[in-house]
């Protein structure tokens, strides 16, 4: 590999480019899901190649292939400064990356046991005994579950003289029951929506979910929400659980603070954002707030050695205390503001680019309980687990709905409600928060879409139960 | 491009290599180049080429399915044996019957050379002048402008080989003011058909007609919604409950209103893969020959699209909608039309007293899929509508509605169509004037 990335990045060199990074990529897929007692897929898939990004004349060109020679290395190398200079007609700047990057090393996911190793009869057998779990409930219409592991292997080299190597493991998993009567559908996930909570790390994550454990009760949940009341529309208190929160802080935090998108580099897709460098030092929600980018968080699925322009993962402060103060950001989008990068330029396969992604962005715990939460709210609603996001292309107004509401009243849980949705402008919203409480998870996300060609990326938030008053809820 | 040949040859070696009972081999192989800009210059410039293996092996009625992008012979000999492996290992599934038999394909015309040949010197020109355009008009370009050339093969043990090749283009521009956004869009498999300047010129008359935009309270509202706004309601449509599998598990909209009226007269909406007016395809991942399928006819609920399992559960055949396997969520209609009506422009505006001018929707997801509910928010030209006539612009403003209900109250359809693209698929519609539209919250600019 070594003298493949020499070869390239030489051959860069010699067709004109100032600076030249090639990255290869091999990573290996195996997924198994079970739908209402029969294996509806069970795949492994497995893709190799590698991509040369390339400045020349000032301006960028990026060749991708899955031929792993060294004439193939020679052609796209040559290929991705040609596009280069296509690029330059019509820059405006020359790309600035600030300062040279120079890293050396090996990275590899701690984990305990590879997921790879399992027998399938094993993972098959406690999706099918998730699914019985499930389908033993009366009234469950659909019962889904599944795992899935991921081992990736990626070398990455430039031209400033870094040469890195990681081995990054994941491993998920999910069950999902479904009841239907006529015009209602409702819908229990556990422990996360999407189909899967997953993280870095091995076998163990799946060990600790206890999914055949939690069946049942998931299952027993979705049948009573056919049955129970409408969420009804109000402005209230609500204590969100950690899985939703977890959205939240995606959604609202996140991506906001992506500073590519901050410079307008998504205006077209994804959009902007309303935290611009003049919002830097102001509030952003209340002193309850504190959220970090923490490329380092333990089974965090945006944890890693270094990002994919061989900076490493670091720990970056974005909200303090309720205030906004820092960015997620590549060297690119670092150097416009004169700071450093964050180590958040990731790409998703061999064959993407690096963008601005989040890594780990965390809500960091408070000093609540959930219980202590729900024991001092009056009435409100207790809103678990996501069903439904959207948010406008600044990050400012979002409406989220989640699988399952409950009463609160006089500091005790009540009666479930179902349909629950709620709405908000992100700086009011965050700043009505005043409580976060201590139990903190980590969670995953794998469905974080994001650039052009598209790019589906994985990425963490720690997050724990908080609550926010004056919400309105119930838009449906 | 690889040609048939070398992908018949490949698929063959494949199945010869394979010991399952049944095998099907998917061979997928493209080139493609993206030419990315912002800030009215080009950030992002990329391009890409990749050939992926998948195969399906069936031991009984057990199925398994690998995948590798890597096609040399030992490589090839593993994926087969992975494929079989994962079948022996899953349970029996009584309601699999089989990969499917062959039938005639037939031709469609998808691929144009110039498509294929444009260089990434050709998009840069193409984007300087739109980038000029805006700067002349104090704006700033945003948006992409893609090429790709793209193989399908499919073969399986029971003789089915299928091969297409088709090209696209796609140009997406949003165009940027001081408070303002205007945005427009054209896809082709032909580059030639695609009319970059004109794109740009409309989106940056949008944008410079939607400054200094006023707030306006939500509530409910008569809208007219261009095709880009259509589209994405037909698309969400089609993913809540076009499908044989939606229908089948309960979930699908459609369960319960089979030959009953779901929209108004005025709407019909079907599924055709090989209609020239969108991104044509003959055969689906399965290597079954694409049919039309009119899912409302006339606001009438009458059909969903299947793949061979789906169709098989029924005793049906297939429509040709399989996505490549394994494909747990089912069928899907990438190909959608919605009929042209008689309306022009001031047709679509004319008779609402107060209403929205919708010219895209952003972030759109759905809310409750059985109802037909989604949500998101209006993007890049958004305006209020006065007896009859476009006056100012507004803010952005938050949807949670029902598709069927605002399809339902549909009271005119415009008389042109325009392709409106994403990763999904295509859809092929009017802009279409709605009666009752809901819209439950706003947002600051």
């Amino acid at each position: 590999m070594r003298d493949l990335a020499k070869r390239a990045l030489d051959s860069a060199e010699v067709a004109g480019a100032s600076f030249a990074e090639i990255r290869f990529d091999d990573r290996e897929v195996q997924s198994v899901s079970v739908k209402n007692g029969v294996v509806n897929s069970l795949v492994t898939r497995a893709s190799q190649g590698f991509g040369v990004r390339v400045i020349a004349d000032g301006a960028w060109g990026f060749a991708s292939s899955p031929t792993l020679s060294g004439p193939e290395v020679d052609r796209i190398a040559s290929l991705a400064a040609s596009i280069a200079r296509a690029s330059a007609l019509t820059k405006r700047q020359d790309v600035n990356l600030g300062p040279p990057v120079t890293q050396r090393g090996l990275y590899r996911t701690p984990f305990t046991m590879d997921p790879f190793t399992v027998p399938l009869e094993q993972k098959i057998d406690l999706l099918l005994a998730a699914d019985a779990g499930m389908r033993s409930v009366p009234g469950v219409s659909i019962a889904e579950s599944t795992v899935a592991c991921i081992r990736i292997s990626k070398t990455y080299a430039n031209t400033e003289g870094t040469y890195v190597e990681q081995h990054l493991l994941e491993t998920g998993g999910g069950i999902v029951a479904t009841a239907i009567e006529e015009e209602e559908l409702q819908q229990r996930s556990f422990p996360n929506s999407f189909g899967r909570h997953q993280g870095t790390g091995g076998w163990e994550l799946i060990q600790d979910m206890q999914l055949v454990e939690n069946a049942p009760r998931i299952a027993e949940e979705a049948v009573a929400l056919l049955s129970a009341p409408h969420c009804p529309a109000d402005v209230t208190t609500v204590i969100i659980d950690p899985t939703q929160m977890a959205l939240q802080v995606h959604e609202s935090c996140g991506h906001a603070t992506e500073l590519d998108r901050v410079l307008g580099w998504e205006a077209s897709y994804a959009g902007t954002s309303f935290l611009t460098p003049d919002q830097l030092g102001t509030p952003y929600g209340s002193e309850h707030v504190n959220i970090v980018a923490d490329g380092s968080s333990a089974t965090g699925l945006g944890t890693y050695g270094w990002d994919d322009e061989g900076v490493p993962g670091s720990v970056i402060p974005l909200i303090e205390n309720g205030i906004f103060v820092g960015y997620l950001s590549s060297r690119e989008t670092a150097a416009q503001l004169d700071q450093a990068s964050s180590g958040a330029a990731r790409a998703s396969s061999w064959n993407r680019i690096p963008i601005v992604r989040m890594t780990n962005v965390n809500l960091l715990p408070g000093e609540w309980t959930l219980e202590g939460l729900i024991a001092d709210t009056d009435r409100g609603l207790y809103l678990q687990t996501n069903r439904s996001w959207s948010i406008d292309d600044r990050r400012l107004n979002f409406q989220f709905g989640t699988e399952i509401a409950w009463e609160v009243a006089g500091g005790k849980l009540g009666r479930m409600l179902k349909n629950p949705t709620y709405s908000g402008i992100t700086p009011e919203f965050w700043g009505s928060c005043d409580g976060v409480a201590r139990e903190w998870q980590m969670w995953g996300t794998i469905n974080c879409g994001k650039g052009q060609p598209g790019q589906t990326m994985h990425v963490g938030h720690g997050a724990a139960a908080a609550r926010f008053r004056n919400v309105r809820v119930g838009i449906v | 491009m690889h040609g048939e040949a070398a992908l018949q040859t490949l698929a063959l070696r494949a199945l010869e290599a394979s010991r399952a009972d049944e095998t099907e081999v998917v061979v997928l192989s493209g080139e493609s180049s993206l030419t990315r800009f912002a800030n009215s210059a080009i950030h992002q410039n990329v391009h890409e080429v990749d050939l992926e293996v998948r195969v399906r092996a069936v031991s009984g009625s057990r199925v398994g399915v690998a995948v590798s992008n890597r096609s040399d012979d030992p490589s090839l000999r593993q994926v087969v044996a992975q494929a079989l492996t994962s079948a022996r290992l899953a349970p029996e599934d009584p309601e699999f019957r089989g990969v499917p038999h062959p039938e005639p394909v037939p031709k469609v015309t998808a691929h144009s050379t110039e498509t294929a040949a444009y260089t990434a010197q050709q998009r840069a020109w193409d984007v300087k002048a739109a980038c000029d355009l805006a700067a002349s008009n104090g704006l700033e370009a945003s948006g992409f402008w893609s090429t790709r050339e793209r193989e399908v093969l499919v073969a399986n043990s029971k003789g089915v080989l299928a091969y297409r090749v088709g090209t696209q283009g796609s140009f997406k521009t949003v165009m940027l003011g001081e408070n303002s956004s205007g945005y427009a869009e054209r896809n082709a498999f032909d580059v030639k058909a695609i009319d970059v300047p004109g794109a740009a010129q409309e989106a940056v008359a949008k944008a410079l007609r939607s400054r200094n935009p006023e707030a306006l309270a939500p509530g409910e509202y008569p809208v007219v919604l261009e095709p880009y706004a259509v589209g994405t309601m037909v698309g969400y449509l089609a993913y809540m409950g076009l499908s044989a599998t939606a229908v089948q598990e309960g979930r699908s909209f459609m369960s319960e209103f089979f030959g009953e009226r779901v929209a108004a007269p005025s709407v019909s909406l079907w599924d055709d893969g090989l209609d020239p007016n969108g991104i044509p395809a003959s055969f689906d991942f399965e290597g079954v020959p694409k049919q039309r399928v009119d899912c409302i006819d006339h606001g009438v609920a009458t059909a969903v699209v299947y793949d061979s399992y789906t169709a098989g559960k029924e005793g049906r055949k297939s429509t040709g909608h399989a996505l490549p396997a394994p494909n747990p969520g089912g069928p899907y209609p990438g190909h959608l039309f919605v009929e042209a009506g008689d309306a022009d422009e001031a047709g679509l505006a004319s008779g609402i007293k107060r209403g929205i001018w919708v010219t895209r929707f952003h972030y759109v997801n759905p809310v409750h899929p059985k109802r037909t509910i989604i949500t998101g928010m209006t993007r890049d030209g958004t305006f209020l509508v006065e007896d009859g006539a476009v006056t100012r612009p507004i803010k952005n403003l938050r949807f949670t509605q029902s598709v069927l209900e605002a399809l339902s109250s549909v009271e005119a359809v415009g008389n042109s169509r325009l392709l409106v693209q994403d990763e999904a698929g295509g859809a092929c519609v009017p802009a279409v004037r709605i009666g009752h539209f809901r819209f439950s919250s706003a947002t600051q600019f």
